[in-house]
């Protein structure tokens, strides 16, 4: 077990920076989740973590020791790769195996580690078929078998659910999620896919173009976004953002700085006419696009004088109704300046007195 | 209905038509004079049944020209292997210096055997050659290439070597980078050291390839004809007389064809065997993903 330190890390290939100035801690024990869009660097990242790509410059800590020279077979990582990686001329067991017979661990201990680890991911019958005769799913937990057989300080994961199909992906997500809470190892798991990252990291991530935009709880980057890319790149449907010139005669008054305003799908309120004195909402007059019910909640495509958005809503949807009217309540409003990010100090006071101007 | 039966016959029998003529009739016709005397020119073919066979087999000569092609096969075969495994190791990496190795190499491959065994007669001459001019200026002594017994099996198998290993390499290269490169990153995190990584990993993922240039190398050496043509006829002392030049000799020097057409039987029975056991392996896939 083992916290992980990324001070001042960069990578180059070549002239191009993929991963520029990083720093951060990763938690002893926790499930750090390294989540962005293609090509943000995130693969490379976990690979110099590993030693299997060195770093341009910046110190790679894991406990208390530095590894920046250390091999990755020295590091006490064991890593799960994207397409499984596994040895196609070996059995299961040979796969398993390979590292312990690397580091000479005695034949009787090898065998009762190999029982232990096959239970535990339930390949005890497929010990001694190779690769090829095993399904995705189960070549998968091969690969998680011959990470945890050696017993590492730090598991690191590149999208290995990604080759799976969705109903096998949930069961080996949670299956992991078990997993990591049974060890109790630090793990470093990375997607691009924001759900999965939500559903199972305990620390979140978020990357983008080498850089890292925020890093928290998932609730707290769902909720407390500290730009427009976090903003928009957690949650579906995406958080609703537009320029805040378009909204203006609603909500005067605010801040010169402020450029957009946005509010998740879910926290806006619909309803069929406007009532009376309702203050401290953000009023807009929408026509609908389109309209998909999912059963339980109902995702509206509205346009306004905002734009298009999404809104998800709970309540019984509004058949054959063609404009709705749109209320966000003023809390649930973000704002962000011209660079995209957060601007925290607008009140809702603020707001009330801007509708009171503005009407 | 009957048209469509016949129709597909009708569409391969062109191919088969050439198969035939050009292929099995010279095999049915080689086995047939193979249990005949005859000397090529006269009208007469004397029916001889398995005599033939029965006299090359107790032939001293013959035993020897079986024991000089095995050795050769031999010789040559893993020694091409063993270099153009090594070189395409070394020279699996992108850069233009090994690019241009790689294209020096391969080279030879594309020159004829003709111009290669004249090359090789001078570089080997015992007293004008090149490589002994080396040799003695290191002050080491001559060696005699070509023209002692003991030593000319040994030299055409260099020759064949380095016409081989270009090929061979280039083969190589193409099956290493066949080799997923994560595989070896899992390796490197198993800490496997580079000789392990080798030998478990390398080997068996380039197994095909390794089978398939044995049986090619295999059978082209079992048929190897013109430097032995050009450099030492068989000699000296018969020391380098292999299969394919025993059979041209007893057919177009000496004219018994009934003979040489039987030591060519023997010659397509063994490489029919390499032949189908490729097959069977191939099928059976020595190994892969
Ligand atoms: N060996 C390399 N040589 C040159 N450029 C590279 C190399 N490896 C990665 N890159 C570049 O670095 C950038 C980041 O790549 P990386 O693999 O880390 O992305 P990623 O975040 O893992 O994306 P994905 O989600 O698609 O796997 C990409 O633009 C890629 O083209
Ligand atoms: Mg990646």
């Amino acid at each position: 077990m083992a916290e992980i330190i990324l001070k001042n890390i960069s990578k180059k290939f070549k002239e191009e920076e993929v991963v520029k100035n990083l720093n951060v801690t990763i938690r002893d024990g926790s499930f750090t989740v390294l989540v962005g869009p293609s090509g943000c660097g995130k693969s490379t990242t976990l690979r110099m973590i590993a030693g299997l790509e060195q770093q341009s410059s910046g110190d790679i800590w894991i406990g208390d020791e530095c590894v920046n020279d250390l091999p990755p077979g020295k590091r006490n990582i064991a890593m799960v790769f994207q397409n499984y990686a596994l040895y196609p001329t070996m059995t299961v067991r040979g796969n398993i195996e390979f590292g312990l017979k690397n580091k000479k661990v005695p034949k009787k201990e090898r065998e009762i580690l190999i029982r232990e680890i096959s239970e535990i991911v339930g390949l005890t019958d497929y010990l001694d078929k190779k690769p090829n005769k095993l399904s995705g799913g189960q070549r998968q937990r091969v690969a998680l078998a011959r990470a945890m057989v050696k017993k590492p300080k730090v598991f690191i994961l590149d999208e290995p659910l990604s080759n799976l199909d969705a109903k096998l992906r949930s069961q080996m997500r949670s299956e992991l999620i078990q997993l990591h809470k049974k060890l109790g190892t630090t793990f470093v798991y990375v997607t691009h896919d924001q759900v999965e990252a939500m559903s199972m990291g305990d620390e979140i991530a978020i990357l983008n173009k080498g850089t890292i935009q925020q890093m928290g709880s998932p609730m707290n980057v769902y909720h407390e976004p500290n730009n427009i890319f976090t903003a928009e790149f957690i949650g579906t449907p995406a958080m609703n953002i537009f320029e805040y010139n378009k909204v203006k005669d609603h909500l005067s008054n605010l801040s010169r700085k402020v450029k957009f305003v946005g509010f998740r799908p879910e926290h806006a309120l619909l309803a069929l006419t406007e009532k009376e004195k309702d203050a401290g909402y953000l009023k807009l007059a929408s026509e609908i696009i389109t309209m998909e019910t999912l059963g339980a909640e109902t995702i509206y495509t509205v346009k306004n004088e905002a734009g298009v958005m999404h809104i998800k809503s709970f309540i019984p949807p509004f058949e054959n109704a063609k404009e709705l009217l749109v209320s966000i309540p003023y809390e649930k409003l973000y704002f962000f300046d011209q660079e995209g990010k957060r601007y925290r100090s607008v009140s809702t006071r603020q707001m009330d007195t801007a509708l009171a101007g503005g009407a | 209905m009957t048209w469509n039966k016949i129709r597909p016959y009708l569409m391969i029998s062109p191919a088969i038509l050439v198969f035939s003529l050009f292929f099995i009739y010279p095999i049915c016709y080689m086995i047939y004079l193979s249990m005949h005397d005859w000397n090529f020119v006269s009208p007469e073919k004397n029916f001889v049944g398995t005599a033939n066979f029965t006299n090359l087999v107790s032939e001293k000569e013959f035993i020897e020209v079986m024991q000089n092609t095995f050795v050769y096969t031999a010789l040559t075969v893993s020694l091409t292997i063993i270099i153009a495994l090594i070189l395409a190791v070394w020279l699996n990496k992108s850069g233009t210096i090994y690019g241009f190795v790689q294209g020096a190499i391969f080279s030879p491959h594309i020159i004829s055997l003709v111009s290669i065994s004249m090359l090789w007669m001078w570089l080997m001459d015992t007293d004008y050659g090149l490589l002994n001019w080396f040799l003695n200026l290191f002050g080491l002594p001559s060696v005699p290439w070509l023209t002692d017994p003991s030593t000319s099996l040994l030299s055409l198998a260099i020759v064949a070597i380095w016409k081989g290993i270009g090929f061979n390499t280039l083969i190589f290269i193409a099956g290493l980078q066949s080799i997923p490169r994560d595989i070896y990153e899992a390796a490197a995190l198993d800490g496997t050291n580079r000789i392990r990584t080798f030998i478990k990993l390398t080997l068996p993922m380039l197994s095909p390839t390794l089978f398939f240039l044995t049986i090619i190398g295999i059978i082209n050496s079992f048929q190897v004809f013109e430097t032995i043509s050009i450099m030492t006829q068989g000699g000296p002392i018969n020391s380098t007389n292999t299969f394919v030049y025993y059979i041209y000799e007893y057919g177009f020097r000496f004219f018994k064809i009934g003979y040489a057409s039987a030591a060519g039987v023997i010659l397509l029975v063994i490489i029919s065997i390499f032949t189908i056991m490729y097959f069977r392996l191939l099928a059976r896939r020595v190994h892969y993903q």
